[in-house]
């Protein structure tokens, strides 16, 4: 005998709502007289759940925690009651490899901690190095700098704005966030012939300088770039899902933010506007024109106006450094820290005598240590290198911003719901890189 | 939505009208001008700070151990000096087995646009530590727990000083320290072999399995495993 399929009609305009705007937790069916009603159930008492605590597990193998991030959470229905983080997994020791490299060897490794802004690593790493050896760059080394840490701070924006609209639920946007952050891979590749880990700066000048028509192709980059910015904008500052899961989320007061040490976007999201380029200054910083976002609520909507902001702001120090790069040297005239060029160091004695010395033992510095701070896009980066007079350091330190803004993780989501945990994560802007070294 | 988001402003941290700063130029190895912070330390403190000096345009001051909390709160809470911000915590083993090892405060005084150094000497042979100042900034937590971490340096008064980059239950060692090989101390094939037998699941802590009778849930095996005291990799 052939079974017959036999299926129920449930009528599909009921808006599955009942009288007092509930949602119907029972399946609908249709009885004798063709009416829909609910499925008659069996008298059975739910269990009582209330007071029973779940244990979460997210991570590290889950995209939504950007990178190999642990959350370990107690959630009471769908509320996280506790949240405890555990980092470490991509824990390589950076820090005591640098004590056996001299202080040009380091510079690959600053690459590849915060591999999302790359050159801006870079740029920081050789200012401290230049500190301790006590060099004064030259004015187009600066130009150079700051046109390099302007554009690794978009890119790093980029990432973070992207993968966001990712975790939130938006796909768009981040396609067109991504072509343009190809753009600036690509005047990198121009640059110094490496997209990601670019080890573009040597302590005393650059790597390299910017090659035929660079400038223009920057220029483009610059006049075009805004209208990317204000379409994705447009597509999310009003969008009614992206701000109800934004709004409220993740509160930082601003004495609960520095508390925390919390610092770029995140601080000036809670109102507080210490950038480290105003009050720190490095690389002429002051002599630029920019403003500083700062916001008022300290929530995940905030921090997100707030990076868009300085997106901006990053455009407009672009636009001056490109008016204002000056012709000349990029590397220092002291060919004890910086090589002699090839022809020299073949064709005369001295400079092959500091060619040698310089590939052998590398440069020393003096007796002496410095802690230099850069904004970098996270916030507050720091190297702090201590010398031996040997051309190794004693101690290399990052003080890395992602580890400091993430040590605030369970203050911020307890009491959220869990998949704000996504949100609220997301707009911390970690690099596990980082956190971990 | 956000009306009262102001989303720009071209001010800065800095309180006062004091002048702008600029980029340092030509900073001497050694003097300058200090932080006014470290004469006021040395008046308020008196031997409890042991030395003060400028190192790059950077001002160091030495403290006794013993009174770091009372010098990091006075610091923080005084209306004349508001560090408010602390920047890092670390420590620095030197090369030369005589040198005491470092113990190092970064702290950032938005409002007056001042940046000190703080350090504790703590010798050779004594116990090796210091007050937690995580009852000042919650920001010391996780900086001082990877100090503990990497250097052994003990923060007293922590409330939960634990390994935080390497795992739980790591035996070798303090991997900063300098008698630590750059290696590691075992060699790359049992380093290999311990990861591979290292049980993830087990890397709850006991406190996590214990919230919220999550342990009844765990399989048999695992129980027995967790009640038997294992940890990961064992």
């Amino acid at each position: 005998m052939p079974t017959t399929k036999r299926t129920v009609e449930v009528d599909l305009s009921t808006s599955g709502l009942d009288a007092q705007g509930r949602p119907v937790r029972v399946p609908l069916v249709t009885d004798d007289r063709g009416n829909v009603v609910p499925m008659e159930a069996p008298d059975a008492l739910e269990p009582d759940l209330a007071g029973e605590h779940m244990l979460i597990n997210i991570g590290p193998q889950h995209p939504a925690t950007h990178g190999v991030l642990r959350l370990v959470l107690e959630l009471d229905g769908e509320t996280v009651v506790r949240c405890v983080p555990h980092i470490g997994y991509l824990h390589c020791g950076f820090e005591k490899i640098g004590e056996y490299r001299t202080y040009n060897q380091i510079i690959p490794w600053t690459d590849r901690e915060d591999y999302l802004n790359s050159p801006g690593n870079n740029v920081a790493f050789a200012l401290g190095a230049e500190r301790l050896f006590g060099i004064e760059i030259t004015e187009r080394c600066k130009v150079l700098r700051v046109i390099a840490m302007e554009l690794s701070r978009v890119m790093s924006h980029l990432v973070w704005w992207g993968t966001t609209c990712i975790d939130i639920g938006a796909f768009t946007p981040f396609l067109w966030l991504f072509e343009e952050r190809e753009r600036i891979y690509e005047l990198f590749d121009m640059w110094i012939g490496a997209r990601l880990t670019t080890s573009l700066t040597r302590v005393g000048g650059m790597g390299a300088d910017i090659p035929d028509g660079w400038m223009d192709k920057l220029t483009g980059f610059v006049r075009s770039f805004p209208k990317t910015i204000d379409e994705a904008e447009r597509m999310l500052s009003k969008n009614a899902v992206w701000v109800g899961r934004t709004i409220g989320l993740g509160v930082m007061s601003a004495d609960e933010a520095l508390n925390y040490g919390l610092s770029g976007p995140m601080l000036r999201a809670s109102g507080v506007a210490y950038d480290v380029r105003r009050d720190f200054p490095y690389l002429d910083y002051e002599t630029y024109d920019f403003d500083v976002p700062v916001g008022t609520s300290g929530d995940v909507y905030d921090r997100y106006l707030v990076r868009v902001e300085e997106l901006r702001q990053s455009v407009r120090i672009l636009e001056q450094a490109i008016r204002r790069l000056p012709d000349g040297p990029v590397n220092v005239d002291d060919h004890r820290v910086v090589l002699p060029p090839k022809h020299k160091a073949t064709s005369d004695m001295e400079s092959m005598i500091h060619h040698f010395k310089q590939v052998m033992e590398g440069p020393r510095p003096p007796i002496g240590e410095c802690y230099v701070a850069v904004e970098s896009p996270k916030g507050e980066k720091g190297y702090y290198m201590v010398s031996d007079g040997t051309p190794k350091p004693v101690r290399w330190r990052i003080r890395p911003p992602s580890f400091v803004n993430l040590s605030a993780i369970p203050k911020m989501v307890e009491g959220h719901l869990l998949s704000d945990v996504i949100a609220i994560n997301a707009s911390i802007d970690i690099v596990m890189g980082e956190i971990d070294r | 939505m956000s009306n009262a988001f102001q989303p720009v402003v071209a001010g800065s941290a800095c309180a006062t009208d004091a002048p702008a700063p600029a980029t340092p130029r030509n900073v001497p190895l050694a003097g300058g001008d200090a932080n006014p912070s470290a004469a006021a330390l040395q008046r308020q403190f008196g031997d409890a700070v042991a030395g003060t000096s400028v190192v790059r345009g950077e001002t160091n001051v030495v403290v006794a151990n013993a009174r770091l909390l009372d010098v990091v709160r006075w610091l923080h809470d005084d209306p004349s000096q508001r560090y408010e911000y602390l920047s890092d915590v670390t420590a620095v083993e030197f090369r030369d087995p005589e040198q005491p090892i470092e113990v190092v405060w970064h702290l950032r005084s938005l409002a007056y646009r001042q940046f000190l150094r703080l350090k504790v000497e703590l010798p050779r042979g004594a116990e090796l530590t210091v007050p937690s100042i995580w009852t000042v900034y919650a920001s010391a937590d996780w900086m001082e727990r990877e100090c503990y971490d990497m250097f052994g340096i003990t923060f007293a008064g922590h409330p939960d000083l634990r390994r935080i980059l390497m795992w739980e239950d790591y035996r070798e060692g303090f991997p900063l320290r300098k008698d630590f090989p750059l290696r590691g101390r075992f060699s790359r094939s049992e380093q290999l072999r311990q990861a591979l037998a290292a049980n993830p699941e087990a890397r709850y802590s006991m406190e996590e399995l214990s919230v919220a009778d999550a342990f009844a849930d765990l399989p048999t095996e695992m129980r027995r495993r967790l009640r038997a005291g294992e940890k990961a990799g064992e």
